[in-house]
């Protein structure tokens, strides 16, 4: 789950990283407000969106005054940011910065350990950097058993060139953002900028944290931070019923069992489709493994519901998951629909009591179900219906 | 021969006792693995009856069933927030190879006892993984053992049921070894130590990778394949259709930025001269074209 800057710089100020007052508002009166709050001089109004190069789109404005504050929000609410609607800003405390610099920690798949960045080149992209000028970003090797502690991080500060009046101050701060990597469960915490105040001060502007959702369970308070709102209403629909659902925007509707046949089934969907006009798959939906008629039928009444849906292709490998509980959850769920049914369904079954789960549905011989024996088959199948 | 797992391996289950552990001990049973004993502390002692006349001794510890039944394999059913806690404990008994069959570990578990592990030498498989069968030797984890029967083809995949899919098109062949290695972002075993290890099987002719999004892993083992595998390698990766920055089912399928696409894994695989599949059933014929089965 990747947080909005304010969340990040709310963990960080829980942890004791050194950030400057920010207040989030959700309207231009609430920002003239935070704006007074903050003391009515300088402030920057921040667009909180997850994703970057919000500043070239205009979505972060320094101003002076209460007043200009309210009209920046006026004009940054609502804006569109690459796709992403900007529906809360921070009104953050304006700061004299004297350099910029940049530090992340984050989980290093192929290494299977972390990695901490840092450079004293900070305010560009991190990939632009990494391009241009590779040698000014130091890369450390983080072990998972001892962590970030003061001798680590006086290796980062010194790999990275820091002067050495400043060595000691940043090193602190690396380890005060290792802490909250650690304590939260998270697997990317990145600065940039980290800047230096002409006051002297090390202070995290800018804060991009990802919590690793497997964590969950052992941070309850992690699920107030969730974006609710901005979750696809079909989405919140299947995470309201337990289902791993990914809402996409073609025409075939998808049920699996396991994620890696279901984004293969998404893959063998959208090729059969360029056969029938471009025909690609409406969504991800994993029913899992061990599926009972009733998480069938859940998954169906979620597809259904979208009126993008044309086609459905109900595709499992049934290895725990039973072909008998698949096909009576089709069934079933098919009877509850009653008339408002109206989507063919194409059904491919192999594995685990594959016969019986044919046999059931054959002998309910719905008009609006297909049975297809292979994958490509039916994939081929539901592409061209949903094009019909 | 095969790899990892033979019909001599000693197998103890961690979570014996709970249904998901109950319940896949008596399929694994039922396909001829050894089980030696289960774990559970509150339990030790205990004989759990299985069907077919089977009991099975609970053990206190990890060591204990070790030093008893001189077991060699462990595979964990326990539920994750004890999953780190079951596997060094494991360790520490010296257990050469631990299967972790749980979804949902903390990925700052695993990197923990993953570094605990190397430094000591157990291999680990998983977590988020169906676990590993040989046919017609030994079956750790949840794969199904009746799609197919032992043959010439060893199959590496980061998806349980994408593997069942493959054994399932390949069933007129056969397999040596089947590995499911996970879907998490951080996995004890890797395609590279598969490809490694089936390219010193004498019982495996040639070899499927299954991948998909996210990470490096395909890419770096196309490099590996290029250099050092000389098996025919045929390839298959998934999630084309994945959008960016969507995780797909499992924690460590997410598209970031332009890293982790199938696209990527695709072309790097083919640059490397592995042969990929647009589809499991053309995967399939790719290897069948291949071993003239």
């Amino acid at each position: 789950m990747d947080l909005y800057e304010y969340q990040a710089r709310d963990l960080f100020e829980k942890h004791g990283v050194p950030v400057l007052p920010g207040i989030v508002a959700t309207t231009a009166a609430e920002a003239r407000a935070a704006a007074e709050k903050l003391g009515g001089g300088t402030v920057v109004v921040k667009a909180q969106v997850k994703t970057g190069g919000r500043g070239k789109a205009g979505g972060v404005k320094v101003v002076h005054n209460p007043a200009d504050a309210e009209a920046a929000a006026q004009a940054i609410l609502g804006m569109d940011i690459k796709g992403h609607t900007v529906h809360r800003v921070m009104i953050a405390a304006g700061a004299k910065i004297a350099q910029e610099f940049y530090f992340s920690v984050l989980l290093d798949r192929a290494e299977r350990r972390y990695l901490a960045m840092c450079s004293v080149e900070g305010g560009m992209e991190i990939e632009q950097l990494a391009v241009e000028k590779p040698e000014a970003l130091a890369r450390v090797a983080v072990d998972p058993l001892t962590g970030i502690d003061a001798a680590k991080a006086a290796e980062i500060v010194s790999a990275a060139g820091f002067p050495a009046h400043l060595a000691d101050e940043v090193a602190d701060v690396i380890v005060k953002l290792w802490g909250v990597y650690a304590a939260e469960d998270a697997t990317l915490v990145e600065v940039n900028p980290l800047v230096l105040t002409e006051d002297g001060e090390v202070i995290a502007l800018d804060g991009k944290v990802t919590l690793d959702e497997n964590a969950a369970f052992r941070h309850p308070d992690h699920e107030a931070l969730e974006d609710k709102d901005a979750a696809d209403p079909l989405e919140a629909k299947a995470k309201a019923l337990d289902l791993n659902y990914v809402k996409l925007d073609g025409s075939v509707g998808i049920i699996g069992n396991g994620a890696g046949l279901v984004m293969s089934t998404l893959d063998v969907v959208a090729y059969a489709g360029e056969q029938h006009g471009g025909v690609t798959p409406a969504n991800f939906l994993d029913i899992g493994g061990g599926a009972s008629a009733e998480v069938m039928a859940n998954g169906l009444d979620v597809i259904l519901g979208d009126p993008q849906v044309k086609s459905v292709f109900v595709n499992v490998f049934g290895g725990i998951t039973s072909c008998i509980e698949v096909a009576r959850g089709i069934v079933g769920a098919l009877e509850t629909l009653g008339d408002s049914a109206t989507k063919p369904l194409v059904v491919r079954l192999d594995g685990n009591s594959v016969e019986e789960g044919r046999a059931i549905l054959a002998a309910a011989n719905h008009p609006l179900v297909t049975i297809v024996d292979t994958m490509d088959g039916a994939a081929a199948k539901a592409a061209e219906l949903a094009a019909a | 021969m095969a790899i990892f797992l033979t019909k001599d391996s000693k197998v103890v289950v961690q979570g014996m006792t709970g249904s998901e552990g109950m319940k896949h001990t008596t399929r694994m049973l039922a396909a001829g693995t050894q089980i030696v004993g289960g774990v559970n502390p509150r339990k030790a002692g205990e004989q759990v009856a299985f069907p077919g006349d089977v009991t099975i001794p609970v053990f206190g510890t990890v060591a204990d069933a070790m030093a008893t039944t001189g077991a060699d394999v462990s595979v964990v059913f326990v539920p994750p927030a004890f999953t780190k806690a079951a596997v060094i404990e494991a360790v520490d008994a010296g257990m050469p190879l631990v299967v972790i069959i749980t979804e949902g570990v903390p990925v700052a578990d695993t990197a923990e006892f993953f570094t605990y592990a190397q430094a000591k030498g157990t291999r680990l498989i998983g977590p988020n993984c169906p676990g590993l069968i040989t046919p017609g030797q030994s079956n750790v984890g949840i794969t199904p053992a009746d799609i197919t029967g032992p043959g010439r083809i060893g199959l590496v995949s980061k998806s349980g049921t994408l593997t069942y899919q493959m054994m399932f098109e390949l069933r007129d062949i056969g397999f040596s070894t089947a590995v499911g290695i996970g879907g998490d972002p951080i996995v004890g075993t890797t395609h590279i130590d598969c490809l490694q290890a089936f390219q010193d099987d004498p019982d495996t002719d040639g070899i499927v990778m299954i991948g998909e999004i996210g990470g490096d892993a395909e890419e770096r083992a196309a490099a590996y394949i290029k250099e050092h595998i000389t098996k025919p390698v045929v390839g298959y990766v998934a999630g084309f259709e994945a959008p960016e920055g969507k995780t797909m089912g499992h924690a460590g399928a997410i598209v970031s930025g332009s890293v982790g696409t199938a696209q990527a894994k695709k072309e790097a695989l083919e640059a490397a001269g592995v042969k990929v599949g647009k589809t499991p059933t053309e995967t399939a014929r790719l290897m069948r074209e291949i071993l003239g089965g």
